[in-house]
């Protein structure tokens, strides 16, 4: 969080926790799937399932799944924009036990049958949080390149990792490592660097002995 | 001196120690932070400032109507009745009404407005400080350091507490944004750092425990009049901690009750169009007509 989270977003309306958070939520589910996605189903959870008209939060995320930024005025007309595009949509309101007040899940996926689902949380004045990632807890906020990491979880594998990044002249901000608690056998690192990450850089790590699957979400502007 | 935002009193503390003011510690530890030179965070800020301008005319638009039907030229009568003489509320505080109304009318209208903290509560800062401004003769430059004041103020509000309406009720938006404007109207009025503390308490505790419940889940009844409310709020806390009136209770401890209060709201009066105000018969009225029975 810096200054400009607080004075800012500059923002198409009307709100920011619901317009423009919605927004990025959409905007990075189509980070996650690297293109415009063919098919999304969006479900508002908690206040969002009460009011996601309202603040035009379908709009706003159908917005973000086109690529579209938080102040871009095309927002207004992003449903039609939708069938240009491509992008068949759907909304579900839901109640997720124990959710944030301000949850949307985006189930989104291509005509070549690729698919994503982003659990994301609008913390206010537009600033989200990616809780996870094909249901992978990565804490994502757009405010540093990540790198996810899929793993066995044998000895070894993290210093193959870190090794990768090394002899790339990347450094580590942070880095969690824990074990899967869904799949026993697997484990996790999540890399954030300040410097740029690449899908090539996660593809390498992909054919790195152990790893399972490698997903690179760039910073946000 | 290294600034992470815990506290407003570690602000105060920094910019005492140095015989500075608060908007020139956030300026340095913010260019810091953000690996940028200062002329840069200015330069962008400036801009912002620039996009604050551009709302509140576009929404002193006569005729503006949001696509609700709800709101949209409210801010161009009030301009009109306070351009008249008429107004118990003078020149200065009319025109910061009317302001704040016009950046709230523009962003009901899906135009481009600049969060301040957050979109809901976007009007308090730019419609006081141009009213402070225009009233006082202070310039753009004036203004960009009292956004960065503003934005400091902000950032341990939203480390401490929250800004988002649905955590924690208006409070948390209108209320950080009235304090954050009487905190940096002290400071470009020419006052000490302990009295921008006074300013931003005086303000909180006002608008403590203030609902989130917008008709029909918009951000425009009772938003926009409500923004009014909480700038006039803003501009009566910063004269009176200009006047030498402290705070009994200090501003960081403020924030930590604004948080408390707002977890103790109801999930109905956070955001989620289902008490208060929207809540009431003809609210419901307005939303079956809207939405068809259901939002």
């Amino acid at each position: 969080m810096n200054i400009f989270d607080i004075i800012g977003p500059i923002m198409v309306g009307p709100s920011s926790s619901h317009t423009a958070g919605a927004l990025q939520i959409g905007f990075i589910a189509r980070l996650a799937l690297k293109q415009t996605p063919a098919k999304a189903v969006i479900k508002f959870h908690g206040s969002f399932a009460q009011t996601y008209r309202g603040h035009g939060s379908d709009k706003a995320v159908v917005g973000g799944l086109l690529g579209y930024r938080t102040d871009n005025a095309r927002i207004r007309t992003s449903l039609e924009d939708a069938a240009d595009a491509g992008l068949s949509y759907s909304f579900l309101p839901v109640d997720i036990p124990d959710a944030h007040p301000n949850t949307i899940v985006i189930e989104a996926s291509t005509a070549a049958g690729d698919s994503t689902t982003v659990v994301g949380i609008s913390i206010g004045g537009g600033n989200v949080i990616i809780k996870s990632l094909d249901g992978i807890e990565i804490e994502y906020t757009g405010s540093l390149d990540m790198l996810v990491v899929v793993q066995a979880d044998v000895p070894g594998v993290i210093n193959n990792v870190s090794g990768l990044l090394a002899s790339k002249g990347i450094n580590i901000v942070n880095m969690r490592v824990f074990q899967s608690r869904e799949e026993p056998g697997k484990a996790l690192t999540i890399i954030e660097t300040q410097d740029t990450l690449s899908d090539d850089l996660a593809i390498s790590a992909q054919s790195l002995d152990n790893i399972i699957t490698s997903v690179y979400l760039p910073k946000i502007g | 001196m290294n600034i992470d935002f815990s506290s407003v009193r570690q602000l105060i503390g920094a910019a005492e120690a140095e015989n500075t003011a608060i908007s020139a510690i956030v300026l340095r530890q913010s260019a810091l932070d953000m690996g940028a030179d200062e002329g840069a965070v200015l330069a962008r800020m400036s801009h912002s400032l620039g996009v604050m301008k551009a709302s509140v005319q576009e929404g002193l638009t006569p005729g503006l109507l949001s696509a609700s039907g709800l709101t949209g030229d409210q801010a161009s009568v009030l301009r009109q009745y306070v351009g008249s003489g008429k107004s118990l509320s003078g020149k200065l505080l009319g025109e910061a009404l009317y302001a704040s109304m016009a950046v709230m009318s523009s962003n009901a209208c899906m135009g481009r407005i600049v969060a301040a903290p957050t979109a809901g509560s976007s009007g308090v800062i730019p419609g006081c400080f141009l009213a402070v401004a225009a009233d006082r003769g202070m310039s753009d430059d004036v203004l960009v350091r009292g956004l960065l004041h503003a934005a400091g103020i902000g950032m341990v509000i939203a480390k401490n507490a929250t800004i988002a309406g649905a955590v924690g009720g208006c409070q948390a938006e209108c209320g950080s944004a009235a304090a954050m404007t009487a905190s940096a109207i002290v400071e470009m009025m020419g006052g000490t750092p302990g009295m921008c503390g006074h300013a931003a308490a005086h303000a909180l505790k006002s608008l403590m425990g203030l609902v989130c419940d917008p008709v029909a889940g918009l951000v425009e009844e009772p938003c926009v009049t409500r923004n009014a409310a909480a700038s006039s709020i803003a501009i009566i806390s910063a004269d009176m901690a200009l006047a030498g009136i402290t705070s009994i209770i200090p501003i960081d401890e403020v924030i930590a009750a604004m948080y408390e209060v707002g977890q103790a709201l109801p999930e109905a009066l956070r955001e989620t169009a289902l008490g208060g105000i929207a809540a009431t018969p003809t609210a419901r009225r307005i939303e079956n007509a809207l939405f068809g029975g259901s939002v």
